[in-house]
């Protein structure tokens, strides 16, 4: 029996920061666009981000995008493509300025302006000292950008197809994308979305970690199903352990803490990081923290009973402060951590938080492969923005309060891009006679699957092995070990049995088929970093303890056939300004 | 610990029923959500909704021990044993503890929840004072959960004209946004015996709201600002 088709001019997988403000250029543009997310928009993870978005305003203090600019390829350790990075620079304040008109609450200055508060890694003329780059509305600057853009969508009239999920693309024999097939979890309903365009916007996967402060749904849907499509995914070494995670609990404390002047202690009540990073202290990049951070526990320095974590100190704030900039981080820590941080430290872990990597795209947010010599071919009909897409802005190590600004950045630039195709191409491709054929293949093995292991059991493991053998510091033994055992678990996973069969709202099929997609994460991690020989922003090798712009300054690229790895040159010229060249990374 | 799940799937149960588990807890499990993880490590069958698991996206409210709350948020240690969870009630029941939402948002979007303001704006952002942005703190932290609406009898009876506390406290946010200018459209929408007279300040909705918001608060105050209109 064929699936059932519906047809749009274009279809955005993904309600979150990037998929909504993909889906407002669209909907203003009054094109027929669905938008699947697996949750109602307002619930995709970009309500958890709290500390604020990246625009060079300038309203507390000097600033210029140049600056930015020079700060964020730093920070990515130079692996940033550096005409990307200008893109999104520049356009900062616009975007930034376009959410305030929609609404977003964002905190005030006292001449009424958007309230800037300063950051990890944002620093003034060139690394000189900190800046107040941060655009923040209190402790809850995504929630209320998510909130702002889903409620500018429904002023647009934009359509979502709320708690779909969409399982394969669908390319035809040319390569190109004309499509994605898509379940209704309340029907259990299959359906081909057949369209002009298909955009991505569906986030991290950081759930491939046992300890992340990523959501239950961020399980990389959108890497797994380009790499099953038989496309490359881009620089997945390159996971960001955030400094301040809750230790046990794994929520996050945002870097605005110590934005707002919060520092953190070891167990002899060292403020560490003067040692570490002499300039900036606790606002060095996440890379840098988070190592130092390893290193005192590793090195016997840690609080608590096992010397396990490290403190974050804010009580000095004042409660005054702490209730009005950071109310949800004092929530926070009195519910995960039990403590009332107006008045004793907050123990925290560096944490999962960030996947640098992804589906490689350039900054019109056109998903390129390489093909027939050319590092950057355009796959037709596919696009990609926000976490789930490397543009590369971030290179190998984010910058706090970047990803906000990435998501209206490229959300924006990929929207306009389909509005532009669409324009020269206004027909549908017709789509191929097997459409549809992998994901009915995929459900028909599930559902007919018996003495299967348990989705929970085999996921566990995935998660203990990144946990173990690809954390903050990596071992040439145990990345060798984690390859061999990643792919028994994939194995494994192809053999994963549910009990519950039933159409109705079935979570439990929902999870199996998204430990299909983390499986893929999860092998894209480990095989490109085994590969990586060398140290380069969060990717950190104990016998390769060097950066090595002769050999590796280079973006990696993981096909899921065979495990193939290639590479594509990093793009050191920006648009208009002189290049940043290497140097080496002192904060 | 030992929990009472609500059950039903439609699919094949042709009534509700209530299904007694004993979950073995890790010293790690803090939340009422880690044991409902648990729970559906043993039976894959049990069906709620969840994911940012801080209390922020607004995704597991359900009725716990007869009241309504985040499941990630609320404390094991805090609850009689066995727990009793339930769908929210006053919404039909999709399966378990999963109910749909849809005149839950119905509501929410009749209040048209987004600024409106028709002068082009300039180039930089709308100016607003410290002291007029701080009018929509306790409204703008809202997430949309409906535990404050399916604990209103006034919404269990009229869901499809009563636009229920968590709408009407989105209706306030607006109405006090110094950057909107719609105020009186809103208020003309509002003015009607159902949309929002139908509240009594019997005040379950302030009690229950996980996020500590006040929709009663809210409610008052867009009645006060009628009643200075009229006058
Ligand atoms: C706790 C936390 C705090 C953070 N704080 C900050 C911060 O202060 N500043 C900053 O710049 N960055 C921050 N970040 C990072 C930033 O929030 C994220 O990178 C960003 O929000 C991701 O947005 P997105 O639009 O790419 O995806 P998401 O917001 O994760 O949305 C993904 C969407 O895709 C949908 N989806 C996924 N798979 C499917 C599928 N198969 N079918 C249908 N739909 C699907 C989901 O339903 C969802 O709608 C933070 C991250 C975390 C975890
Ligand atoms: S105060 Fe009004 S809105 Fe709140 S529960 Fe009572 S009747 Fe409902
Ligand atoms: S007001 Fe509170 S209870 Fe009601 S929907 Fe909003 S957050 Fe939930
Ligand atoms: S899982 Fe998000 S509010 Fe509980």
């Amino acid at each position: 029996m064929a699936l059932a088709v519906r047809k749009f001019d274009a279809v955005i997988v993904g309600a979150g920061g990037s998929g909504m403000r993909a889906a407002l250029q669209l909907a203003e543009a009054e094109l027929k666009v669905a938008v699947l997310s697996k949750v109602f928009p307002t619930r995709s993870h970009t309500v958890a981000a709290q500390g604020g978005v990246a625009a060079s305003l300038g309203n507390n203090g000097e600033d210029n995008w140049h600056w930015h600019m020079f700060d964020t390829v730093k920070g990515s350790d130079y692996l940033g493509d550096q005409d990307a990075i200008e893109f999104m620079c520049r356009k900062a304040n616009e975007v930034v300025y376009e959410l305030e008109h929609y609404g977003m609450p964002f905190d005030r200055t006292p001449e009424g302006r958007i309230y800037q508060r300063p950051f990890g890694g944002q620093t003034r003329n060139y690394g000189e000292g900190p800046v107040a780059r941060s655009c923040a509305a209190a402790d809850r600057t995504g929630h209320a950008m998510l909130h702002a853009l889903y409620q500018r969508n429904v002023r647009a009239r934009a359509h979502f197809f709320v708690e779909w999920m969409a399982l394969d693309l669908v390319r035809d024999a040319e390569g190109d994308v004309v499509g994605v097939t898509a379940m209704e979890m309340e029907t259990g309903e299959v359906v081909i979305f057949h369209a002009k365009a298909v955009l991505f916007a569906t986030g991290g996967a950081g759930r491939i970690y046992s300890a992340s402060t990523n959501a239950f749904i961020n399980t990389g849907d959108g890497l797994g199903m380009t790499a099953r499509a038989g496309i490359p995914l881009e620089d997945m070494e390159f996971w960001q352990f955030h400094p301040t995670g809750v230790a046990g609990a794994g929520v996050l404390i945002t870097e605005g803490v110590r934005g707002e002047g919060g520092y953190l202690l070891n167990k002899n009540g060292e403020r560490f990081m003067e040692r570490y990073a002499p300039t900036v202290k606790d606002l060095a990049s996440r890379d840098v923290v988070a190592r130092a951070m390893a290193t005192e526990i590793k090195e016997g320095r840690g609080a608590g009973k096992d010397g396990e974590y490290i403190l974050l100190k804010l009580d000095h704030l004042g409660a005054e402060v702490i209730n009005k900039r950071l109310p949800g981080i004092r929530e926070i820590a009195l519910t995960f951590a039990n403590v009332d941080c107006a008045k004793e430290p907050i123990p925290v872990v560096p944490t999962v938080h960030y996947q640098m990597g992804g589906i490689p795209t350039n900054y019109h947010g056109q998903v390129v492969v390489p093909k027939n010599g050319d590092p950057e071919t355009v796959v037709r009909g596919f696009y990609a923005a926000g976490e789930c897409a490397c543009v590369s802005v971030h290179g190998a190590n984010r910058l706090g309060t970047n990803s906000l600004l990435d998501l209206l950045v490229f959300g924006k630039s990929a929207g306009e891009q389909v509005i532009r195709d669409l324009k020269s191409e206004p027909m549908h491709k017709d789509l191929p006679r097997d459409a549809g054929e992998a994901t009915r293949a995929r459900l028909a093995r599930l559902d007919g699957q018996s003495n299967g292991e348990s989705v929970p059991s085999v996921a566990a493991d995935m998660r203990r092995t990144l946990q173990l053998h690809c954390g903050v510091f990596r071992f040439p033994d145990l990345l060798v070990e984690g390859v061999a055992k990643i792919k028994d678990i994939a194995a494994r996973a192809a053999r994963t049995e549910i009990k519950d069969k039933s159409k109705v709202f079935n979570t439990a099929r929902v999870e199996a088929l998204e430990l299909d997609n983390l499986i893929e994460v999860a092998r894209a991690t480990l095989v490109s970093a085994e590969a990586r020989k060398e140290s380069r922003g969060a990717h950190d090798r104990s016998d390769y303890p060097k950066r090595d712009d002769e050999a590796w300054m280079r973006h990696t690229l993981w096909y899921k056939e065979g495990d193939r790895l290639d590479y594509r040159p990093v793009k050191l010229k920006p648009l208009t300004v002189a290049a940043f060249e290497p140097k080496a990374r002192v904060y | 610990m030992r929990l009472s799940i609500y059950r039903y799937d439609p699919d094949k149960d042709a009534k509700p029923y209530m299904q007694d588990m004993e979950v073995a807890l890790e010293p790690t499990d803090q939340m009422l959500l880690d044991a409902l993880v648990r729970a559906k490590a043993v039976d894959d069958s049990i069906a709620f909704r969840r994911s940012c698991r801080e209390g922020v996206c607004g995704s597991d409210a359900m009725n716990i021990n007869g009241k309504n709350g985040l499941a990630c948020i609320t404390k094991i240690a805090e609850l009689k044993e066995p727990v009793v969870l339930k769908p929210l009630p006053g919404l039909p029941v999709i399966r378990d503890l999963i109910v749909d939402m849809t005149q839950f948002f119905k509501q929410y979007h009749s209040i048209k929840p987004y600024l409106i303001n028709d002068t082009p704006p300039p180039e930089g952002e709308r100016v607003q004072s410290p002291e007029e942005r701080e009018e929509l703190n306790g409204l703008y932290e809202c997430i949309l959960c409906a535990c404050c609406s399916t604990s209103c009898p006034s919404f269990w009876w009229n869901p499809d004209k009563f636009v229920g506390p968590a709408g009407l406290l989105q209706a306030y946010r607006f109405i006090a946004d110094s950057r909107d200018q719609a105020t009186n459209e809103r208020l003309d929408d509002l003015n009607d015996p159902y949309r929002l007279f139908r509240c009594h300040s019997i005040m379950n909705c302030v009690d229950v709201c996980p996020k500590g918001l006040n929709p009663t608060r809210a409610i008052g105050k867009i009645k006060e600002i009628m009643l200075k209109r009229a006058v």
